[in-house]
């Protein structure tokens, strides 16, 4: 299945298994742009996959809505880029419900699932990564998967969790390459990150499509410098897995964060910033980030803009022998 | 405007007179074409609505569209205007609904009081607005959700939100069911059915419509309430709301309060057509502007929505009123307003004293007793406070809690290579 057909099957299970889950945006009725949800109308019936209207701080405002009455909602904005008019009802609403109820009223079974990063040609408003902007808001969970595999067992698991979540769906890998899904039900756990690759010289961190890039460049390190990389794929941005992060820097000495948002104020800071406290005595480098440029996402310089596999070789040559 | 309507009319008809005589010279139907863009038209695009051609160019002008009447049962000596509106409540019920508007009223004096002498920190008096909370509340089943903004505590209080829960909340003490994380007049309760209230307004707005789906889907015959100012609704979450709710069908009643200012902005900075009610239609919303200083036609409106609701008509209510009291202890409104224009509303239209006069006339009210009520009502609210007061507050480490499911402590351990 690719990442499409996966995140259909994911929501395919979660509605069968919870009747009162919904699935809801704008063109999701027909399948949606990019077809994640066909065939779901016809299975479950219009009153549980609808249009909304076109305004995404509705569909936030009604996905939460759901939840508070005790409904599984799995609201979908249509791009990343349109996720900023519901920012207030993520970060100062879902983010808070929990707490500022005293555990009284919380909105734990809404997740967003959002189309989002480079896709080749998407200029400024059809390629953003908006994690570092959420991060910020404690009480959500932000996940991005990074392939079919990860990005079914992670739908399910925010689905189900109990609490809200962004899910953050890499499109330019909805229809490039399937994997051997499993087609039963299974879950991914939350706020753990993955070693996809091990090594000892020097650590990677990425998320979503970025993880690919790096494997790519730790692939070339091997060859061209014999610099020996481990790739980490964090899967959850907040709350993140310090831990498994830690552990590996502390045995390499080494880390470059990697991600396609801008680098000023990216989630690679604080990757960083808390790296650096925890492994002080470890680190043989100065931590490293590669991320997109502190630019709006440009069109046909997509190719400069992008943190490339030449410019993660590049840090990791750098860093080899510093 | 009838007399524009005739008119547009006739100019159809002779049009369509010309239109055949055209499509015969050129050999193909006009009129087939027209039949069929207006059938698309209302059909696809106007909810079935019929729509017609006109060659008139005529904008609406909205200073010449009727404004929308304020629907009232009572005059202000509380007087029966049409006998067939009266909602024959009965005296219990009438009683239960004083009471607690009055309760509601004496409770405001003390704690905007306390504030102002520093003992809470932030307080926001009901004045003026008492009627539109009982009378809302009390044609509501009890079990019906309910989203506020933070001006209806009075909602509360009718279903039994007791008065050391308002104190417990205002001192944020041990007590308090949000736990001390909110500021002030930040209530809730699942036992009331009432969300607890948050600061950034209008966001409760499309979340009830969301809530209101949920209920049409698990066919609970349950409605959602949500109480909203004239300021909020200028909010986009607003329109979102309005919009989903009709699209989508929800049992929802939007229940505006509109007291004439949002903080100092007056209505005529805040909206440029017929008040908030003006925008209802236009979204496909059933839609009745009240007097909201009369009890009972509050009631009689939010019964009667009630019934459209719970068959997924989506109503809007704008209760018009006046904000007696300042927006808030952080305000002095004679910066903005004059104190003559506050007290003519408050002496003349106090919707207390009106439902008061209408109680005496069905012989329910009795001022020996009323004089005694009011007196250990006021002890009761004192002892009440001074006891909220005295409570302590939870541990510091309750900031912690509840913001995720489960605790969440991003950095549990240092890894054990790092010494």
């Amino acid at each position: 299945m690719n990442l499409c057909q996966t995140l259909n099957n994911a929501m395919d299970i979660a509605m069968e298994k919870d009747p009162t889950a919904c699935v809801l945006g704008e063109d999701v009725a027909f399948g949606g742009v990019f077809r994640c949800t066909v065939g779901l109308r016809d299975k479950y019936g219009a009153d549980r996959v609808f249009n909304t209207p076109l305004c995404e701080q509705g569909i936030a405002g009604f996905g939460i809505g759901l939840a508070v009455a005790g409904a599984t909602a799995i609201a979908e904005i249509q791009f990343g880029d349109y996720i900023f008019p519901a920012f207030d009802q993520f970060v100062n609403e879902a983010a808070k419900y929990r707490y500022r109820s005293g555990n009284m009223f919380n909105c734990g079974k809404v997740t967003f699932r959002t189309a989002c990063g480079a896709v080749g040609h998407g200029g400024l408003y059809h390629s953003q990564s908006p994690e570092g902007y959420f991060a910020h808001a404690s009480g959500l969970r932000i996940v991005y998967p990074r392939g079919p595999i990860m990005a079914k067992g992670l739908l399910l698991s925010c689905v189900r969790d109990d609490n809200p979540c962004l899910f953050l769906e890499p499109k330019v890998l909805y229809r490039l390459g399937s994997e051997e899904v499993p087609v039963a039900d299974y879950t991914i756990p939350l706020s753990k990150a993955e070693v996809v690759r091990e090594g000892k010289d020097l650590t990677m961190v990425a998320w979503g499509t970025q993880v690919h890039v790096l494997l790519e460049a730790a692939e070339m390190a091997k060859e061209k410098l014999g610099v020996e990389c481990e790739v980490i794929d964090l899967r959850t941005i907040l709350p993140w897995d310090i831990d498994t992060v830690a552990t590996s820097v502390c045995k390499t000495g080494k880390l470059i964060v990697s991600h396609e948002a801008p680098q000023t104020q990216g989630f690679g800071g604080e990757i960083s910033s808390t790296i650096q406290e925890q492994c002080f005595l470890n680190l043989e480098a100065p931590i490293t980030r590669i991320c997109g440029w502190d630019t709006p996402f440009p069109h046909v310089y997509e190719p400069f803009y992008i943190p490339s596999k030449w410019r993660v070789f590049d840090a990791i040559k750098k860093l080899s022998h510093y | 405007m009838l007399s524009s309507r005739v008119h547009q009319f006739s100019r159809i008809c002779c049009v369509g007179a010309r239109c055949v005589a055209a499509a015969s010279r050129a050999g193909y139907a006009t009129t087939e074409s027209d039949a069929f863009r207006l059938k698309e038209f209302s059909e696809k695009y106007l909810h079935g609505r019929k729509v017609s051609f006109t060659e008139n160019l005529e904008f609406i002008c909205p200073e010449k569209v009727p404004v929308l009447p304020i629907y009232r049962v009572t005059d202000t000596n509380g007087e029966i205007m049409d006998s067939s509106q009266d909602p024959h409540l009965d005296k219990e019920t009438s009683l239960k609904i004083y009471h607690t508007m009055s309760l509601l009223n004496a409770m405001d004096k003390i704690l905007y009081d306390s504030q102002r002498q520093g003992r809470i920190a932030f307080y926001m008096t009901n004045f003026g607005e008492e009627g539109c909370h009982l009378g809302s509340a009390a044609a509501l089943k009890n079990d019906d959700l309910i989203y506020g903004q933070y001006r209806e505590v009075g909602v509360l209080m009718w279903r039994g939100y007791g008065l050391e829960q308002i104190v417990s909340q205002c001192y944020g003490n041990a007590d308090d069911l949000v736990k001390g994380k909110q500021m002030p007049m930040h209530y809730g309760s699942p036992e009331s059915h009432f969300v607890t209230i948050s600061s950034p307004l209008a966001t409760q707005i499309p979340q009830a419509v969301g809530s209101a789906y949920a209920f049409k889907r698990a066919n609970n015959g349950k409605i959602v309430m949500c109480y909203l100012g004239d300021g909020s609704a200028s909010e986009g979450d607003a329109h979102a709301a309005f919009n989903n709710a009709a699209t989508l069908r929800c049992p929802v009643i939007f229940f505006v309060r509109n007291n004439g200012y949002a903080i100092s902005t007056p209505t005529n900075e805040q909206y440029g057509g017929d008040g908030v009610a003006g925008k209802g239609a236009g979204y496909g919303l059933y839609t009745i502007r009240v007097d909201g200083n009369d009890v009972l036609a509050c009631y009689n409106a939010v019964k009667a929505a009630r019934e459209l609701a719970v068959q997924n008509k989506p109503c809007l209510i704008e209760a018009m009123t006046y904000r007696v009291g300042h927006h808030s202890t952080s305000d002095d409104s004679t910066a903005y307003r004059s104190s003559e224009e506050v007290k003519a509303w408050d002496v003349h239209e106090n919707p207390i004293k009106r439902f008061q006069t209408y109680l005496k006339k069905n012989g329910w009210w009795d001022e020996e007793a009323e004089s005694n009520r009011l007196k250990e009502e006021k002890k009761h609210i004192l002892k009440v406070f001074l006891n909220g007061e005295k409570t302590k507050f939870l541990h510091p480490a309750e900031l912690f809690e509840d913001v995720y499911d489960v605790w969440f402590f991003l950095i549990k351990t240092k890894p054990s290579c790092c010494s």
